[in-house]
């Protein structure tokens, strides 16, 4: 390996070049190979952690690869990459996608069966915005564990992000009900306006009668579902009309637009056990439904009426004493042969629980008796003591009818079987019919009244009055009209008259005045005849003269007579 | 024509640095090596242990070559948006993206000038040891270019760490680099290391009568 060998010293001429200085040999040339060897180490300890860390190639098929790309695409548990999209390919039959993943080798638990997968985009809904940092950075896929460790590696990819990832704490349950309403996959779950949980999945019951829910509660919040627990459909706006006035419920905006569901326990006494894992409970309509007391077991009644039960819808109400305890569901015809009428026969589910107290006394009552506390006799009891059923109005303006359960008084006697099946209560023509039977007799007496007559009568008469009138108008008036303008200038001339300056004034005036002056003279005359009486026989005397004050009245009145 | 005398021919020792000439120690020193009796660096007749080192070196920097381009050398991030490149993959973007210029300098740069200098230098080395006497002038150009563009193999590695050092706009931009480029650098110095180890009079010492 050394070059270093020494060449044959000659003899040269150069003699009085110097002569090198001799050290000890410090290192080993051949320590140089060290260097590659190290690098070859290096090289050798990346492929070996490469291939250490190369994990299982897993397949998962997806509706479209919308925001994969191959090499880039990671897939994340709990935000942490474990792994990477590897190729993307078309399936053989162009229906779906095929993404070839690249697992890390930590992630070997993640290539087991029950592993799921969905790609994980921003996605607005009614509910919320979710993945929003998928905006900027690329979707990625998105894994959650299952239970199993079984090794796969073909996984079908949902395509909407599982409602619940595995292992979160908190429980499950199935919820039953007769259809969806507006509920939806992640629809929230409130308790007291309080989102616990939401729905997880949703499928149709086996023999198509209903729904059944999965719902999901967040721990610790699921400690408050008790196996008494009601859940109800919170969705939308309730809007009820009491004597409080109106009002409006809601549990959020969010529910109003997009569905939701809410629970709570009972009032009263209730079992408070928690709910075991995987419990089911019903899905009541509505919050009033679903905290008033259990119904108990339902009854199904029959029910004949012989009148149009025009307004009687399936799911009225049937009120025993004002007390709602069941609703009708059916109405159907008959046709009766001997009286040729077309008789109702009226379908009811009845539930006797729900009138409580009353109804456990009376099963009570009938056992102390003795008597059958099966409700086809205790019912038997009630029919003899006038219960009838009756098809009443309950609202005057649109004309619902409902099915009222009551004593009637002065009920005829029916028949009633208790042993037959279904149940058929005895009916009593309702209240609102005996009103419309004596509302058609008043109108039969009035149209007795001889209207046309009275119509012709009065005809006749306004008919004469048109002419008075039009005499009237035509020749009275106008004379009348002249008559009032003779009076206008009589008045007027009259008016005249007694104006101050008028002639008639003045002449008026001046004859006072002559009058007065008669009247003067006149006194005169009757003073001097007092005086001088026998003046009117001698004729007046010259008058004495001014200096004899002499009484001048004896004079006249002497004279005068 | 005959050649001109040779230094080893007549017994004599070149310094390195000080360019002092000495006369050759003779045989019988032992394991003792000759120093340059003015500046006190260490004589060869020719640099020591030339193929071993030469080729130790090579093939260490091959090694790492592979590596090199195998690993992504960068990551840029924008936007949340994370890619990682190799070598190839980032040549191959340029390309694509619509810098064939660019694509074709960092091609050069870090593809092609680093196998041209295992090339080179493997030949050196193989016919040096065979003492070929063929093309020696050639050889002897060789030699020098490998020396000139070594300098400019870490352009790759410049380019990454300028980035990284420059573009830090956290979320919207970020260059980060990647274990690649540790590994691509090593290959330079590697190489550059070789060439440097490598003695150009080898190629000299051929068979005297076959001189071109």
């Amino acid at each position: 390996m050394t070059d270093e060998q020494s060449g044959a010293p000659q003899s040269a001429s150069g003699d009085a070049l110097p002569r090198p200085v001799l050290r000890k040999r410090r290192t080993n040339a051949s320590l140089i190979w060290l260097v590659p060897v190290l690098a070859a180490i290096v090289g050798a300890s990346l492929v070996v952690s490469s291939w250490l860390q190369a994990g299982p190639d897993i397949t998962i098929s997806f509706e479209s690869a919308q925001g994969l790309a191959a090499g880039k695409t990671p897939v994340k548990y709990k935000d942490v990459v474990i792994g990477k999209v590897d190729k993307i390919r078309l399936s053989g039959d162009r229906s779906h996608v095929l993404v070839k993943v690249a697992l890390e080798k930590s992630a070997k638990a993640f290539a087991t069966t029950g592993t799921r997968y969905w790609v994980v985009r921003p996605r607005i809904g009614l509910g919320g915005v979710s993945g929003v940092d998928t905006l900027f950075s690329g979707a990625y896929i998105g894994a959650d564990t299952g239970d199993s460790s079984a090794e796969e590696d073909e996984f079908k990819g949902l395509e909407t992000p599982p409602a619940v990832t595995h292992g979160e704490p908190g429980k499950s349950y199935t919820l039953h009900a007769d259809d969806l309403g507006s509920l939806d996959i992640g629809s929230p779950v409130y308790f007291r306006r309080i989102q616990v949980g939401r729905v997880v999945s949703y499928q149709l019951d086996k023999d198509g009668k209903g729904v059944s829910l999965a719902v999901f509660i967040d721990s610790p919040n699921d400690r408050f579902v008790d196996t008494d627990t009601r859940f109800w459909n919170a969705s939308g706006v309730d809007v009820s009309l009491g004597a409080n006035g109106l009002k409006l419920n809601a549990q959020s905006l969010a529910t109003v637009l997009a569905g939701g569901l809410a629970f709570q326990d009972p009032n009263g006494p209730h079992d408070a056990t928690p709910a075991a894992d995987g419990a089911s409970f019903r899905l009541f309509n509505d919050e009033a439904t679903a905290m008033a007391p259990p119904d108990g077991e339902p009854h199904y009644i029959r029910m004949r009426f012989d009148q149009s039960l025009r307004g009687l819808a399936v799911g009225a109400p049937v009120e025993f004493l004002g007390m709602n305890f069941g609703h009708v569901v059916s109405v159907r015809m008959d046709y009766d042969e001997k009286t040729q009428r077309f008789p109702f026969i009226v379908g009811a589910v009845i539930y006797p629980e729900r009138l409580g107290q009353a109804n456990a006394k009376l099963v009570a009552l009938a056992r102390k008796n003795g008597d059958n506390a099966d409700i086809s006799h205790m019912v038997g009891k009630l029919v003899e003591h006038g219960l009838r059923a009756q098809a009443r109005t309950g609202n005057l303006l649109t004309g619902q009818l409902y099915i009222a359960l009551d004593f009637l008084p002065h009920a005829a006697k029916a028949n009633y079987d208790p042993d037959a099946r279904p149940l058929e209560i005895p009916t009593a023509p309702g209240s609102f019919d005996k009103l419309q039977e004596q509302m058609v007799d008043i109108v039969g007496k009035l149209d007795k009244i001889p209207f046309d007559q009275i119509g012709n009568h009065l005809n006749d008469s306004l008919a004469s009055l048109d002419a008075t009138l039009k005499q009237v108008n035509g020749e009275t008036l106008p004379a009348l009209n002249g008559t009032l303008g003779d009076a206008r200038k009589t008045l007027g001339m009259a008016n005249n008259t007694l104006s101050a300056d008028s002639p008639l004034q003045q002449n008026l005036g001046s004859t006072l005045q002559e009058v007065q002056r008669t009247m003067r003279s006149l006194r005169v005359l009757t003073d001097y005849l007092g005086v001088h009486p026998e003046s009117l026989l001698r004729g007046r005397q010259a008058d004495p003269k001014p200096t004899e004050p002499k009484p001048a009245p004896a004079n006249p009145n002497r004279s005068q007579p | 024509m005959s050649a001109p005398p040779r230094a080893d021919e007549l017994g004599l020792l070149g310094c390195h640095v000080c360019g002092q000439v000495c006369r050759a120690p003779g045989a019988g020193e032992g394991d003792a090596v000759p120093a340059c009796p003015r500046c006190g660096s260490v004589l060869h007749r020719r640099k020591p242990a030339v193929y071993a080192r030469t080729w130790a070196l090579l093939i260490a920097a091959f090694l790492m070559y592979v590596p090199a381009n195998v690993l992504p050398i960068m990551r840029t991030a924008s936007l949340g948006d994370i890619d990682d490149n190799t070598i190839i993959s980032g040549v191959v973007e340029l390309w694509v993206k619509g810098s064939p210029g660019l694509a074709v300098i960092v091609f050069c740069a870090s593809i092609v000038v680093p196998m041209l200098k295992f090339l080179a230098l493997g030949t050196l080395l193989v016919t040096c040891r065979r003492g070929s006497n063929w093309a020696r002038r050639q050889r002897a150009q060789l030699y020098r270019l490998v020396e000139l563009i070594g300098y400019w193999s870490m352009l790759d590695v410049f380019v990454v760490a300028l980035l990284t050092a420059l573009v830090r706009f956290g979320f919207f931009s970020l260059v980060e680099p990647l274990p690649g480029v540790v590994f691509f650098g090593l290959t330079v110095v590697l190489t550059m290391f070789a060439s440097m180890c490598f003695d150009p009079r080898l190629i000299w010492d051929g068979k005297e009568d076959s001189d071109d």
